[in-house]
């Protein structure tokens, strides 16, 4: 017998525009990290891919205030109370830093400025036709960094945020913040192989990133056991099972992912020297149910609650 | 006869569930004060039509069927739990902890209020309070609950629920004093061999104690309320789901640094 754990917490109707900023929240943090890594760590040929991420994180990033202030409804003219306290006599700065929303607002802002950053920088060296940035080599790389780390707040406090609440599920479980990370990250691999068609240049990443996309997996793996074995000790299992479709999507999609890590596959057809590089068919199926998963195993938590 | 009212002192209610008749004057004089138009009535399996705290609810007369299936027999009846829900002020409130604008305050009377010409609608309030009090107006876009009738007490009048209540199971004023009242009531209903009668947020126990406070018949989880064990702050998870993002972030780079490592060139 499956019990509900002891909540008498009314839903915060958290739907569509929550679920889409969830995801490309994601997306923009795990496509900079990505493209951190790559510029730091991966070769000379590692660059058009680093490239391609800080360039997916912009429109990412730009989709979320707009779907966030869209969800405020009538009050959508008030986002910026987020960030000022307009309290009558007591108006100033608005920071809780125990309130994830809080801390969150100010990380976007702060992110939006590297991501934007990035991008122009980016641009500037894709329009030259330099290997340095605006910034310079060393600054550059820094700057990248400080923007990774922020990046990687921006994957995982949205499962923080959730968890800090009264609702069943999502304060039943301290894996979210993390299972968003891994999937984001996961999700981002998967959207830059997706895109490596309109940059050929960059196909040179394609196996590195689908050994990535398998490693961040299996750590998505790990963190959904975690998941379902505290929601399952905190007695709020039942109000996980009728999102089973979207369960068995999010574990088709790890599935896909881990096979990059047990066997290469071939990733880009062979033969073709245009300007738009054919990516294998298994590969491009591969990226699309990994993206379906990152934006299934949102729907889930977030729906499993309300 | 109604107390002085004074900036600065704690007040709260002490709803006696003991003596609650469900007559829902309550519910009728916060509307009328509030000017709050209610929802259309639910046909509900009792004789409750309310259904809920919520944006047009401010009060709510629980109706628990307590009537067992079999038949009544001499001393086995005690049919109905009533019970005049409100939101409780909680001093340690969830509500308050999570709200990122600010919006929610603690008012010169220590009770809580939501200021709605600061809330902005994100309905964080609303996943964090344990008792199920907030609502969204679609009207506003913003979260409204309960005020303890802010307006009036400002003006050195008891809200108007309390004012209203035939049976003072709605009993408003300082909250020491109120505390006292409570435990008269409490020793006199066990004295009389009604052992089931126990005060909720009377003490600490629960949020920090709570400004709206109750005597009820039978144990918190039967009227919808979280006993002292479940009754937790959302920041209780901040710790945990930080450390656990934190642990994910250092191992997932590590995993990211060895996929991209430097090879050479192919």
């Amino acid at each position: 017998m499956i019990l509900l754990a002891e909540h008498f917490v009314r839903a915060p109707q958290w739907t569509w525009y929550i679920l889409f900023y969830f995801f490309f929240a994601g997306v923009a943090g795990g496509s900079y990290v990505l493209a951190t890594i790559l510029r730091v760590a991966g070769d000379p040929g590692d660059e058009p891919a680093a490239r391609l991420g800080y360039y997916i994180a912009l429109p990412a990033l730009v989709l979320c205030p707009i779907l966030l202030t869209a969800d405020l409804g009538v009050s959508w003219s008030r986002f910026w109370h987020m960030l000022i306290d307009t309290t009558p006599g007591e108006t100033g700065l608005n920071f809780k830093y125990w309130s994830p929303m809080s801390v969150g607002v100010w990380a976007l802002l702060i992110f939006g400025f590297f991501v934007a950053v990035s991008a122009l920088d980016t641009w500037a060296r894709d329009r030259q036709g330099r290997a340095q940035g605006l910034l310079g080599a060393g600054l550059g790389r820094i700057f990248s960094i400080v923007g990774s780390i922020v990046g990687l707040f921006i994957l995982s406090y949205t499962g923080v945020l959730l968890s800090v609440s009264n609702q069943p599920v999502w304060s039943d479980t301290w894996a979210l913040g993390g299972l968003f990370l891994a999937s984001g990250l996961s999700g981002a691999a998967a959207l830059i192989t997706l895109l490596v068609r309109y940059r050929p240049e960059a196909s040179f990443s394609l196996e590195r990133l689908r050994l990535a996309d398998g490693y961040f997996a299996i750590l998505e793996l790990v963190l959904l056991v975690a998941f379902f074995a505290t929601v399952a000790v905190a007695g709020s299992a039942g109000r996980i099972l009728p999102w089973l479709p979207l369960w068995v999507l999010v574990l088709v999609g790890i599935g896909a992912s881990m096979l990059g890590v047990r066997r290469p596959a071939r990733l880009q057809a062979s033969g073709e020297s245009a300007a738009v590089v054919p990516v294998a068919m298994e590969a491009t199926v591969v990226s699309i149910l990994v993206l379906l998963a990152v934006l299934a195993i949102r729907a889930a938590v977030i729906f499993s609650a309300q | 006869m109604a107390p002085t009212i004074k900036a600065g002192e704690s007040y709260g209610f002490f709803t006696d569930t003991s003596i609650c008749i469900g007559c829902k004057a309550c519910e009728v004089a916060c509307k009328e004060w509030n000017q709050l138009e209610g929802n259309a009535p639910a046909f509900l399996d009792s004789f409750d039509n309310t259904g809920q705290l919520d944006a047009q609810n401010w009060r709510h007369v629980k109706m628990l069927d307590q009537v067992p299936d079999q038949s009544i027999t001499s001393g086995n009846g005690t049919a109905w739990l009533l019970m005049s829900d409100v939101c409780k002020h909680c001093k340690h409130a969830s509500c308050m902890e999570v709200c990122p604008t600010g919006a929610i305050i603690r008012t010169e009377f220590d009770t809580v209020f939501i200021q709605q010409d600061v809330c902005n609608g994100c309905r964080n309030c609303i996943a964090a309070c344990p008792y199920s009090v907030i609502g969204m107006n679609q009207q506003t876009g913003t979260a409204h609950k309960c005020t303890m009738c802010y307006d009036r007490l400002q003006a050195g009048k008891q809200p108007a629920c309390a004012q209203a209540c035939p049976t003072q199971s709605i009993q408003f004023g300082p909250l020491a004093d109120l505390q006292k009242a409570a435990d008269v009531r409490l020793e006199a209903l066990h004295t009389q061999g009604v052992t089931q009668a126990q005060l909720y947020g009377r003490d600490d126990t629960v949020y920090g104690g709570l400004n709206a406070f109750f005597l009820l018949m039978d144990k918190p989880e039967t009227y919808g309320l979280p006993n002292a064990e479940n009754a937790v702050l959302p920041s209780r998870n901040n710790i945990g789901g930080y450390l656990g993002a934190l642990v994910t972030g250092v191992v997932a780079v590590v995993a990211g640094l060895v996929a991209f490592r430097r090879r050479g060139a192919a």
